[in-house]
This record gives C-alpha cells, structure tokens and sequence, in this order.
C-alpha cells in the first residue's frame, strides 16, 4: 500500500472517532434531560454544566477531525 | 454550459492581501486581508449594535431590551459561575461573547446572492487563538497576582493523598496548559467543518444539476433540502460554540479568582 493511500484510509478512520463523539454528545444531552424531567426545578441551574459537559465531549470528536483534515491536506 | 464542478471546499478559507501587500513589519507582512475585514466589519456591527441600546430610556424598545438581554445574560453567566468577584469581568466577557457570536453568524450571512463573499474569521485558527490566548493570559495574571505562588496549589486539589500529590500536580498542570489548545481549537474546527459541510453539500446540488433532470431530483433537491436544515443547525452551532467560549472563560476565571 502506497503512502497516499494509506493516508486517506487514516482519514477514514479519523471518522470512527467523529462518530463515537457523536455518542458522547448524545448521551450528555439525553442524560440532562432525564435529570431535568425528574427534578426540573433544578435543572435551569445546571445549564452551565450540560454545555461545560457537551464541550469536552464535543472537542474530543472534533480532535479527530483535525486528525482527518491533516492526514488530507497536510 | 457548465464547466466541470471541481470540489475545492478549502478555498473557502483562503487570506486574500487587499491592500498592503507590501507592507512589511520586522519581515513580516502585515497586509490588510479579507479577514482583518471581516473583523472590522464584525466590530462595527457590534459597536453599532450595543449603541443603539444605550439610550438608558425607563421604558426600553425592543433594541435596548435586545442589547440588555444579551448583558443580563452575561452578568448571570458571571455570577453563576465566579460569584459577586466577577463583576469586574462582565466587559471583557461581553466583548468576547457578542465578538465570535457576530463573526459567526456574518459568516453564515447569505451575502453570497449579492455577489460578497463571506469570510467567517473564526475558522482561522490564528484567530480564535489569540482569543484564546487572551483569556488564558488574563486567568494567569488574576491568578498570580491575586494568590501569588499560592496559585500554584490549584494543581493540588484538597484531600489528595500525600503520595499521589507529585502525579495529581503533573496531570492537573497539563490539564491546565492545554486550556488554551483546546478553547481555541474547538471554536476553530467547529466552524470550520460546518463550512466545509455547507460546501460540499452545495456541489452535490450543482452536480446534481449539472447531470441532467434524474440526477437532480434524486442528488441535487434531497440535498438541499439537507443543506437548508444544515444551515439552521450550524446557526445553533455559531451561537453554542461562541458561548462555550464564553462560559469557559469564565471557568477558568472562577479558578483564578477563587482558586478550589
């Protein structure tokens, strides 16, 4: 296997990580709201939380992007 | 007839010198690109937008309403997360806030059918960087100059047993150094991928077209019909990225201000 094609196939795989991030949101998300919908006077107050919560899980997903975009385009 | 759509989703992002291209500082060029223009543009936008909310009237209009929405809401993120101490920073957060939240949704103005291309500036890392370094460099000089080298006890949490205290301060120290990394890279990709979403779907519409009625109706309108829902989503994006910068801002503050 040639160096190039190597390279897109990282990429590829690169798209793994996006998609199991995509879970992770997923589940910050969903776990909020069944915490919101059993207790939902205190859920206004943990809003800061959910989207401390939803940035980790985000950036780790768009890390292997980066992966992905330098593996193309670099 | 139509040439051949060639897909080049980067160009998108590409520095254009409009004037100055000789302008050199120390061998640096310092020429006045399309994204300095962008900036300008988002701070006037911005500057226009907050002085037309100053009128200080008792009974408010809808756009001091609009512009005081946007400080009340500030001011609570503040006083939720640093306390009565962070007051003092409601200036410095509302810049930053209203600054990437214009520069976001100029970028995804429709300016295009007017014949202006837009330039979202903040998928340039170079950008979002210096945001980011910004807000760290102010979480070290609050911190230091508040606590002095008592600061340093923010990598040593309370109740950390003796012996694990040299490896919780080396992954507390990295945990804190790459702040700056991932604040900015986070802005930065972000917008980025959006755009080069938004990109690529756009060909596959004119591809669509370009290869006659079938292909348009099964490639190119299901994929506008995406494109237009991708469009309200990264309009959530543009607003959710700029205040996760903000709020972690003010994360990080709360640390320097605070310490655990």
């Amino acid at each position: 296997m040639d160096a190039e094609a190597a390279k897109m196939l990282g990429a590829g795989f690169a798209a793994i990580g996006a998609g199991l991030a995509s879970i992770g949101v997923g589940n910050v998300f969903a776990k909020f709201l069944e915490g919101a919908l059993r207790n939902p006077g205190a859920a206004d107050a943990q809003q800061g939380r959910l989207f401390i919560g939803f940035a980790g899980a985000e950036l780790l997903g768009l890390l292997s992007f980066v992966i992905a975009a330098l593996l193309i385009f670099a | 007839m139509a040439a051949e759509a060639k897909l080049d989703p980067m160009h998108q992002f590409q520095l254009e010198k409009l004037a100055g291209a000789d302008w050199n500082i120390a061998g640096y060029n310092v020429a006045f690109t399309n994204s300095a223009l962008w900036m300008a543009i988002a701070t006037l936008a911005l500057i226009v937008f907050v002085a037309g909310g100053m009128k200080r009237s008792v009974v408010p209009g809808r756009w001091q309403m609009a512009v005081e929405t946007f400080t009340g809401f500030i001011d609570g993120m503040l006083a939720a997360n640093v306390g009565k101490n962070g007051k003092k920073y409601v200036p410095y957060i509302f810049s930053l806030f209203m600054f990437i939240l214009f520069a976001n949704f100029l970028g995804l103005m429709p300016l295009g059918v007017v014949g202006v291309h837009a330039f979202t500036f903040t998928s340039h890392f170079s950008a979002t960087g210096v945001l980011a370094v910004l807000s760290f460099g102010i979480v070290l000089i609050v911190g230091f100059s508040k606590h002095g080298f008592h600061f340093f006890s923010l990598f040593v949490p309370h109740g950390t047993p003796v012996p694990m205290i040299p490896i919780i301060f080396v992954v507390e120290l990295i945990s804190f150094l790459v702040r700056p990394f991932s604040l900015g890279l986070r802005l930065f990709v972000a917008m980025m991928a959006g755009h080069v979403l938004l990109e690529v779907l756009s060909s596959f519409v004119i591809s669509g077209g370009n290869n006659g009625p079938i292909m348009f109706v099964i490639a190119g309108v299901p994929s506008f019909v995406l494109m237009v829902g991708i469009c309200a989503l990264e309009l959530l994006v543009a607003g959710i990225q700029a205040y996760v910068f903000a709020l972690l801002t003010c994360v990080y503050l709360n640390d320097a201000e605070n310490l655990h």
